[in-house]
């Protein structure tokens, strides 16, 4: 497996039997690839579906939330923008996951904007991370070598302290009240690696390998 | 069908400073029709609400990139290099805004309310210059409405009143922003006889006008 792999294959054990689920671009996307059709996970699509099915070429008026042809799996529903983001903002959603330019200890998320460079918009991404249940950040560790998951956010915040879980190809990092615990590392890797490779301050117990793995 | 009407007279709602709600998300369920006739009024200095910026080629995009957009109200442009240019260069006001407060602020336009309170956006730029309402112990963002003066929708398959349903998931902004403009125009892909009351999702007396699409996009 590829990083991107790992990461999507680990976050999608954190998926438990009926959870809805919103899954954002890039990394995060991949997830549902490594979803048993039995656990009954539903994926939703911001732009208004739930129950969310495979990529599809053929010409559909039916798209997902990057814009790309997509299907409604079986029992699925198409919605309006309102009703998708009151199952946003109404606390509906148990699993957000998405990627992140930087994540920090109080669990702030940086992820829509690099002033003077990129202005891409937010989306939904700040509805999705103040609403969902939990939030899980699914991105690899660094960026050419620079730190991700920093002491304090630099670039303008996706939404401060709402970040519950991190997960790298390195590792799996809990966001809790007291700080960022290392839970899991790829066996590839030590505990001195993840901790050269971060910015922020770890807590560090118990670490297992990386589930999965 | 007393609605339908042609190039000509959706070219005469057109003015110039015109508000205009755009439905779409990444140009799926966008009015191209609409968009291209309106390219052809050569009415400028535009304000745009819409979803995103769509593409340079498609959606509001066309608007943009001929220059005819003086503001544009959207949760994203990330698909539209030109709407981040003129954004940086400060031809183009931009205003982003989250997703779910975008579509809040419409239904709340249309809805006669004075505002909805969300906790999207706070602790960041979202909440600079913004009024914040505690109401049971939570601190939330006041965001105003939002209101057009004239609301295309696309997407859609009427009847020979101008009910609408829309396919798939053209959905999206489309019904609220029906509900948020003075005057409506509704590209449709058919007039069917007969929609099943069950199924309709915007009921025709929201609907000003209909024509029928000649671009799908």
């Amino acid at each position: 497996m590829d990083e991107k792999q790992v990461i999507a294959s680990r976050v999608a054990l954190e998926l438990k039997p009926g959870n809805l689920v919103n899954l954002g671009i890039g990394i995060p996307s991949m997830v549902s690839e490594y979803v048993n059709k039995d656990q009954e996970i539903t994926f939703q699509a911001e732009n208004g579906i739930i129950g969310l099915g495979p990529y599809l070429t053929e010409d559909t008026l039916t798209v997902n939330a990057s814009g790309l042809k997509a299907s409604i799996a079986e029992g699925g529903a198409f919605i309006d923008s309102l009703t998708s983001f009151s199952l946003i903002r109404g606390g509906h959603i148990d699993v957000t996951v998405l990627g992140a330019l930087e994540v920090d200890e109080d669990g702030s998320i940086a992820s829509w904007i690099i002033p003077g460079k990129k202005v891409p918009g937010m989306g939904g991404a700040m509805d999705l991370v103040m609403g969902s249940k939990k939030v899980i950040i699914a991105m690899t560790h660094s960026n050419r070598g620079k730190a991700k998951i920093v002491k304090k956010c630099s670039l303008p915040l996706t939404a401060f302290k709402q970040a519950n879980l991190i997960v790298t190809e390195m590792c799996v990092i809990e966001v809790c009240e007291e700080g960022l615990h290392l839970r899991e590392v790829h066996p590839e890797f030590s505990v001195e690696d993840v901790i050269h490779a971060t910015d922020a301050e770890l807590i560090i117990n118990e670490v297992l390998p990386m589930k999965g793995i | 069908m007393h609605k339908r009407i042609d190039k000509e007279k959706f070219i005469s709602l057109i003015k110039d400073g015109m508000t205009l709600m755009v439905g779409g998300f990444l140009t799926n369920g966008t009015p191209e029709t609409l968009i291209d006739w309106t390219l052809e009024s050569s009415k400028s200095n535009l304000t745009i609400i819409c979803n995103d910026g769509g593409y340079p080629d498609k959606g509001v995009g066309k608007l943009i990139q001929a220059g005819r957009v003086s503001k544009l109200i959207a949760s994203h442009i990330g698909t539209n290099p030109t709407a981040g240019e003129l954004m940086q260069s400060n031809q183009m006001e931009v205003i982003l805004v989250p997703q779910g407060t975008l579509a809040e602020q419409i239904r709340a336009g249309g809805a006669g309310l004075g505002g909805i309170l969300t906790e999207t956006g706070k602790g960041t730029v979202v909440e600079l210059n913004k009024k914040l309402i505690e109401v049971k112990g939570i601190t939330y963002l006041l965001e105003e409405p939002l209101k057009a003066d004239i609301a295309l929708i696309g997407g859609a398959i009427t009847d020979k009143y101008g009910n609408l349903r829309y396919v798939a998931t053209t959905r999206n902004f489309n019904p609220i922003m029906a509900l948020a403009a003075t005057t409506v125009v509704a590209e449709v892909y058919e007039i069917k006889d007969f929609l099943d009351p069950e199924i309709i999702i915007t009921p025709h007396p929201l609907v000003d006008y209909i024509v029928v699409g000649e671009n799908h996009g």
